[in-house]
């Protein structure tokens, strides 16, 4: 089957009785031609690819323009400290937000998901999970295809591109992809992850791509906390049996229209939002001028 | 469908995809297609390419994708001093091209032995390329595919002889385009498969009467 609806994937799921990550693995495999066991393997190997992507931050790294590097260390002494709003899991997932998006920024290795600027959404809600043994690495891979399976709908169905859907497209998609995932991990069934990620992305809906200078830096790393924090909510909404009103795909097609509704200066052209502050104009032109 | 893995993937560095990694496989491709170790470059860049390429690394990551690197390879970022060390000099250039696609680069790349070439190709997102223009003729193919570059007088019955190679080895064409700057003269086929083309394949397709050169791009392992 195609993977164009979240509806379709559920309904696949109910008539053959399998979960939602086992649908969009056969997808997946009539797609490419390919076995499970070598789709499970690949898929592995990206999931490692992410914890790497964690594991090798270091924090005093700085991006080509000198903006970035620095605040996931920053966030994780502070975690350390133990006296914070969050709980234990939650200021780990903030922490590693900030560093792979930061390492991204950096020019360091990370796994796009759905793309570069969104990089630390998935890795931050899942790695803390899987590192403190609350979860097994093949309930993690698994974990993966029902993100997979979200993420692709979305970009069937709207765009996972910030210069045609602005960041909802980039950081919406990824915390509803995380969002799917974690509910999936967490023992919840096809409708209740259909339903984390419909409110994932509807919570984010309308976020403009701004980046400062037109570089994946400010405010992009920052807004991973955000797709993973919403994630992290919309799971456990989801799990406590919380719907979303609106159905899944029609959130999605919703998010494509505003998209497409959006100016084209708040759509990756740096001309907009953030990038036209007088701060963010500074940094472009000091970046014209060859000074970063 | 979608890939799955275009939708987690690629693993590469960052900062962007299209801007970084897509601009590595842009480099790699015009590499392959030399089909020699590059001793000189000459990058125009086009649109976001120029304008914001130098902060997405950009420059780095082209010069990487020359020097053979994927584009996960945590070397990108310090091309400048792998190219100087393997005898690679570059210049970068900003150009203006008409109707292009705002992320282009168009590289005229030299091989230790002479051989030039002059490759278009845009990033078109996701770290996704597709190839334009290949020594001035029009192309149209992604690196998706394993892909085969014929280079041929356009004579009658080339394209039969090739398409009889290939299927001799079973190999199926995905996508194909014929393309030549004139009547008897220079053509381009550019040949998608889903398999790969073999070395022994390849000979049999180089000999076959008016090819003058064949080219190779396997695309990059799952």
């Amino acid at each position: 089957m195609a993977l164009d609806s979240i509806a379709e994937i559920l309904e696949t799921a109910r008539a053959e009785r399998k979960p939602f990550w086992r649908v969009v693995l056969e997808a997946d495999l009539e797609e490419r031609e390919t076995t499970a066991e070598a789709s499970f393997e690949k898929m592995r190997m990206t999931w490692r690819a992410m914890v790497e992507s964690v594991e090798e931050y270091r924090g005093d790294r700085r991006s080509l323009s000198g903006l970035v590097g620095g605040d996931g260390a920053r966030m994780r002494d502070y975690a350390a400290a133990g006296d914070t709003l969050c709980g234990p899991y939650l200021r780990e997932v903030i922490a590693t937000a900030l560093c792979v998006g930061e390492s991204n920024a950096c020019m360091r290795r990370i796994v796009a998901a759905p793309t570069a600027g969104a990089c630390g959404v998935l890795p931050a809600v899942l790695v803390p999970l899987w590192r403190t043994g609350r979860t097994e690495e093949d309930e993690v891979v698994r974990g993966l295809y029902v993100a997979a399976g979200i993420g692709a709908v979305i970009g069937f169905r709207a765009s996972i591109a910030g210069a045609s859907g602005g960041c909802q497209a980039e950081i919406g998609s990824a915390s509803a992809m995380a969002a799917g995932a974690l509910t999936a991990l967490r023992g919840g069934d096809g409708e209740q992850i259909g339903h984390a990620a419909a409110m994932a992305l509807k919570n984010l809906m309308g976020l403009v791509c701004d980046p400062i200078a037109g570089l994946v830096e400010v405010p992009c790393v920052k807004r991973n906390v955000i797709g993973a924090v919403n994630a992290v909510s919309c799971a456990d909404m989801a799990l406590a049996g919380v719907t979303s009103r609106v159905p899944a795909d029609e959130v999605i097609d919703c998010m494509g229209d505003v998209g497409r509704r959006l100016p084209a200066e708040l759509r990756e052209t740096a001309l907009g939002g953030l990038a036209a502050t007088p701060f963010g104009k500074s940094v472009k032109e000091r970046m014209e001028r060859g000074e970063i | 469908m979608t890939d799955i893995f275009d939708i987690l993937g690629p693993v590469m560095v960052g900062p962007s995809s299209s801007h970084t990694a897509g601009a590595v496989r842009i480099g790699r491709m015009a590499r392959t297609l030399l089909d020699g170790r590059p001793v000189r470059a000459d990058i125009g860049l086009y649109g976001s390419f120029a304008e914001t390429g130098r902060g997405h690394g950009t420059d780095r990551a082209l010069v990487a994708g020359l020097l053979g690197m994927p584009p996960d390879d945590l070397g990108v970022p310090g091309s400048f001093a792998a190219a100087a060390e393997q005898g690679l000099a570059f210049t970068f250039r900003t150009v203006q091209l008409r109707g292009a696609h705002p992320n282009t680069a168009v590289l005229d790349v030299t091989a230790e032995d002479g051989r030039r070439l002059v490759l278009r190709a845009a990033s078109t997102g996701g770290g996704r390329i597709r190839v334009e223009e290949v020594n001035g003729v029009k192309v149209d193919f992604t690196g998706d595919f394993n892909t085969l570059i014929v280079r041929h007088r356009d004579i009658p019955g080339t394209l039969a002889s090739i398409a009889r190679e290939l299927s001799k080895f079973r190999v199926n064409v995905a996508n194909m385009s014929l393309c030549r700057d004139r009547r008897g003269g220079g053509a381009l086929m550019v040949l998608e498969t889903d398999q790969r083309v073999s070395a022994v394949t390849r000979e049999m397709v180089a000999e076959i009467s008016g090819v003058e050169r064949v080219t190779y791009y396997e695309r990059e392992a799952d």
